[in-house]
């Protein structure tokens, strides 16, 4: 027995299984961003990152805020007064400021349409941090909850690895271009049931990820029917609710839905994060929002274990409060993601590539089966490695977003400038003509 | 169908315990100088906030921390995008030269061996669930800071032991009481992990000997445990005998021989030391390459803001101010701790000698009506209903002798410790004449009438 054995034996089971999901495959296109980097001058054959779903585009318009805003930071001659006093603020309730302003913020990129309550704003570590912590309050070790495909990979991490708690799949297909339908709900819970799966709830993301698609109020209607039917819990997770571009649509919450309709609030759950709208992940922001009260109690008790840094917290109230600014910053978000979408999509579009259509996220859902030699996931896996090799971009595959279709790739276009996002659609253009030059010899 | 989970609805977070139920009153009630003198005084929390002028002067010079720069640079792009689970590494490098000057730099620390954490509370959590399976158990000396029945068990599902230590020896860990501790886990069936000691201790204000060390390190090696040494208070050494840390303790010959470093721990945080509990800033370290592997990624749970690892990674990386820092923090803890213990024994009240923490381990034994926790917590009670202060029982830090509170020292004014001390002075006083006297309507005049018509002008101005 060699002490590597018992080195093992020294840690835990969570701590030496591949739950988190870090060894997986997919982390390829990663490691080799990592190892060749892109950039426009010093490495411009490097590979480009287009697997990480970050907002850049408004940086300008928040560090002219910041400049502007010396007393937001607690650190300058303007902000010091308040030092003491924050750095020793670790009430779990978090700022009265903060909480306020993020509830009136929430409400705003709402339209207004719906208002929310500071008392039921419970801070967390991220959305990562809020998505564990609702887990934790609402389900048991062994106990599962139904997500729609394709979805957000590391679900399978923050979800389920700590808690024990199991994800069981509702499918969706691109035949009605992924729309969550009352019947494949009602199969997975069936499934479920069948195989003795204790189904605690359902959990969606709107806007989607990896889709960018936002849902329509009947399918709102039908998902909160589905799980008042069942009394299961529902989890919006709405961490892209800013970051809705397309004109016609705008993003319809859970918070609207459930105002319009008899529904028992206690299993109505909203999970949000400043990660992606406002584009700071590095600062930690994640909020749960409940309807339910012991819920409330329970996860603000459970935030202790990854409160939001008070440095931060203090800035975001002073900032979220801003009406002025923050009605331009996210009119001004919306035109450049629009822009942005429709610059890469049109640029797709030019080699016959098709995006499934999308009004809002920081991504589009590619649909390259048509470069597929089999409608298999092994050549959907020959397709992604020759698009990093080759290519030299780092784009994710549907597989790695549980997508039962081969042929979807998820393509984020909001975390580098126009230059690199140029260099990125020229590159795959020329794949793309490669590709079809290729078929066209073959059938020749 | 139960709605909710079962960690939702059991008590396991120990949030209904007198040690939260204290706190709930003073926030109905607090003290202010001016808006409120009769309200409670907060004396259950262990916060530092003797040393912020030594903070501000430091940020008042230091503007580009401030800003989001770096040598005049805006990085602000860089900081909100950061959030590698990896930790900002110009903080994490000043964050272990920190830890080793608190050492007086006879232990140093590997920055790739630590992992960021949102505060201590996190990385007590996090290590549980990397050393430990749902019904196992670690054993931690008692009495212990009452947080740990949330952040060790809750959502961990492992159990605490305690290892019982006696006034008689002044609270240290033997061989003996660690045994006990051990069987007693054995006879419940519960699989032991490792030992979690908190050096300096709270409550009890002291600071491990090496005796005590060598012998937890033995007893580990032996019984192939780990060891987690939460070291939070590590910088409020202010008296002699000098902290020790584990880290320091394994680099004798003997336990070197064995290979025990990768069952050894440490827990950091900068919400005792520095007095910024609101930035949420903890760190596990460890020896044991799995552990950090395992931890960094729980990590993701609850990263430290990037905003809060740039300000600092700037102030700790400052050694002229971290020197002056060190210094004068614990100048001014020794001064408090002095204070109380003095007051306190004007009114004839003992503490257990200490040289360490925020706080007293104050000995009202002989001031129960009898040596019973019933006793204890309407001791407990009257001070806080009637004396107006919010102090910490014994039994809510697992103490197996009544009659034992924790005063914090260290999170209010000195005018506001003086009145502390004053107003237990008078309850003493108070309470001296009703034990001598037999029960009459006495008990219709409440303390409060003592205790309240004492002003600042009344008292003895006492030396600054």
């Amino acid at each position: 027995m060699g002490r590597q054995c018992s080195d093992y034996q020294l840690l835990s089971k969570l701590a030496t299984s591949v739950r988190h999901g870090e060894n997986s495959p997919y982390f390829y296109g990663w490691k080799k961003y990592d190892s060749n980097p892109f950039h426009p001058t010093k490495n411009p054959d490097g590979v480009i990152q287009m697997g990480l779903a970050e907002n850049q585009l408004c940086f300008d318009l928040i560090e002219e805020w910041i400049k502007e805003n010396p007393k937001a930071s607690i650190c300058t001659a303007d902000g010091v007064h308040d030092f003491k006093d924050i750095a020793i603020f670790q009430d779990y309730h978090g700022l009265w400021n903060f909480r306020n302003a993020v509830a009136k913020f929430m409400g705003k990129v709402r339209g207004e349409r719906v208002t929310f309550d500071p008392e039921r704003i419970v801070m967390s570590g991220g959305a990562t941090g809020a998505n564990e912590m609702i887990m934790f309050c609402l389900a048991d070790p062994g106990d599962a909850f139904l997500v729609p495909t394709p979805y957000y990979p590391a679900f399978d991490r923050d979800l389920r690895w700590r808690t024990g708690v199991h994800l069981v799949p509702v499918t969706c297909e691109s035949s009605n271009n992924f729309k969550i339908t009352k019947s494949a709900l009602e199969s997975a819970y069936e499934k479920a049931r069948e195989a003795n799966t204790k189904i605690k709830g359902l959990i969606i993301t709107n806007p989607s990820n990896p889709l960018g698609t936002v849902l329509d109020t009947d399918t709102l209607k039908t998902i909160v029917t589905f799980t008042n039917e069942k009394n299961i819990h529902l989890v919006c997770d709405e961490i892209y609710s800013a970051t809705v571009f397309g004109c016609h649509n705008h993003l319809i919450s859970i918070s609207e839905v459930i105002e319009e309709m008899e529904c028992n609030r206690d299993l109505i759950h909203i999970v949000y994060s400043l990660s992606k709208d406002l584009g700071l992940p590095g600062f930690r922001v994640g909020i749960l929002y409940s309807y339910n009260d012991t819920v409330v109690t329970c996860s603000r008790r459970m935030s202790s274990f990854g409160l939001v840094s008070s440095q931060t917290q203090h800035l975001l109230a002073l900032m979220l409060s801003d009406d002025a600014f923050i009605e331009k910053l996210l009119s001004e978000s919306s035109k450049r993601l629009k822009k942005r979408y429709e610059d890469f999509t049109n640029g797709l579009k030019e080699v016959g590539i098709g995006c499934l259509e999308s009004d809002a996220g920081l991504f589009c859902w590619m649909d390259l089966h048509s470069l597929l030699k089999e409608p298999t996931f092994e050549e959907e896996t020959v397709i992604w490695r020759l698009i990093i090799d080759e290519v030299k971009l780092n784009i994710s595959p549907g597989s790695s977003f549980h997508c039962s279709e081969p042929g979807w790739f998820r393509v984020c276009f909001a975390n580098m400038d126009d230059t690199t996002l140029d260099v990125a659609l020229q590159r795959i253009q020329e794949f793309v003509a490669r590709q079809k030059e290729g078929e066209e010899a073959k059938n020749v | 169908m139960k709605l909710l989970s079962s960690k939702a609805t059991c008590n396991s977070h120990g949030q209904d315990s007198s040690y939260f139920l204290g706190w709930q009153e003073y926030e109905k009630n607090p003290y202010h100088e001016v808006d409120n003198p009769t309200g409670i005084i907060q004396m259950g929390l262990a916060e530092n906030q003797l040393s912020f002028h030594v903070l501000e002067s430091w940020l008042a010079e230091n503007p580009d921390a401030a800003g989001f720069k770096r040598n005049g640079e805006s990085i602000f792009r860089e900081l909100a995008l950061f959030q590698d689970y990896h930790g900002l590494p110009a903080f994490k490098n000043a964050l272990v030269d920190f830890m080793a000057e608190i050492r007086d730099n006879r232990v140093s620390f590997d920055p790739n061996k630590l992992v960021l954490t949102a505060g201590a509370t996190s990385a007590n959590e996090t290590l549980m669930f990397c050393l430990a399976e749902p019904g196992c158990a670690f054993l931690l000396p008692a009495p212990y800071y009452p947080g740990f029945d949330r952040d060790l068990k809750w959502r961990t599902g492992v159990e605490i032991v305690p290892i019982h230590c006696s006034s008689s020896n002044n609270f240290q860990i033997t061989e003996s009481n660690l045994n006990k501790a051990y069987d007693e886990a054995q006879r419940r069936n519960l699989k032991v992990k490792g030992i979690l000691v908190t050096n300096p201790s709270n409550p009890l204000g002291t600071t491990l000997s090496r005796d005590e060390l060598d012998l937890l390190i033995t007893f580990i090696t032996t019984k192939g445990i780990h060891l987690i040494s939460d070291e939070i208070y590590s910088g409020t050494v202010f008296a002699s005998p000098r902290f020790i840390s584990v880290m320091e303790a394994l680099m004798e010959n003997k336990h070197k021989k064995n290979n025990v470093w990768k069952q050894v721990h440490i827990v950091y945080s900068l919400s005792k030391d520095l007095g910024l509990p609101g930035f949420r800033v903890g760190a596990i370290y460890s020896n044991n390459e799995d552990v950090v592997a395992a931890a960094t990624k729980m990590s993701s749970f609850g990263l430290v803001s990037s905003q809060t690892q740039h300000l600092l990674s700037v102030m700790l990386a400052d050694k002229k101010f971290t020197k002056v820092y060190i210094l004068e923090n614990k100048k001014r803890l020794k001064k408090r701790h002095e204070m109380l213990v003095a007051g306190l024994k004007d009114a004839g009240i003992n503490c257990l000698k200490s040289n360490a923490g925020l706080f007293c381990w104050v000995d009202m034994r002989h001031m129960l009506t009898s040596k019973t926790f019933e006793a204890e917590v309407d001791l407990w009670k009257k001070v806080l209903f009637q004396v107006g202060l919010n102090v910490s029982a014994g039994s809510s830090c697992h103490c197996t002798e009544p009659g034992w509170f924790r005063f914090c020292f260290a999170n209010m004014s000195q005018e506001t410790l003086d009145l502390s001390i004053h107003r237990m002075k008078a309850f003493v006083d108070s309470y001296k004449i009703n034990t001598r006297r037999p029960k009459r309507n006495s008990a219709r005049r409440t303390l409060s009438q003592w205790v309240f018509r004492l002003s600042l002008q009344d008292r003895k101005h006492e030396e600054r």
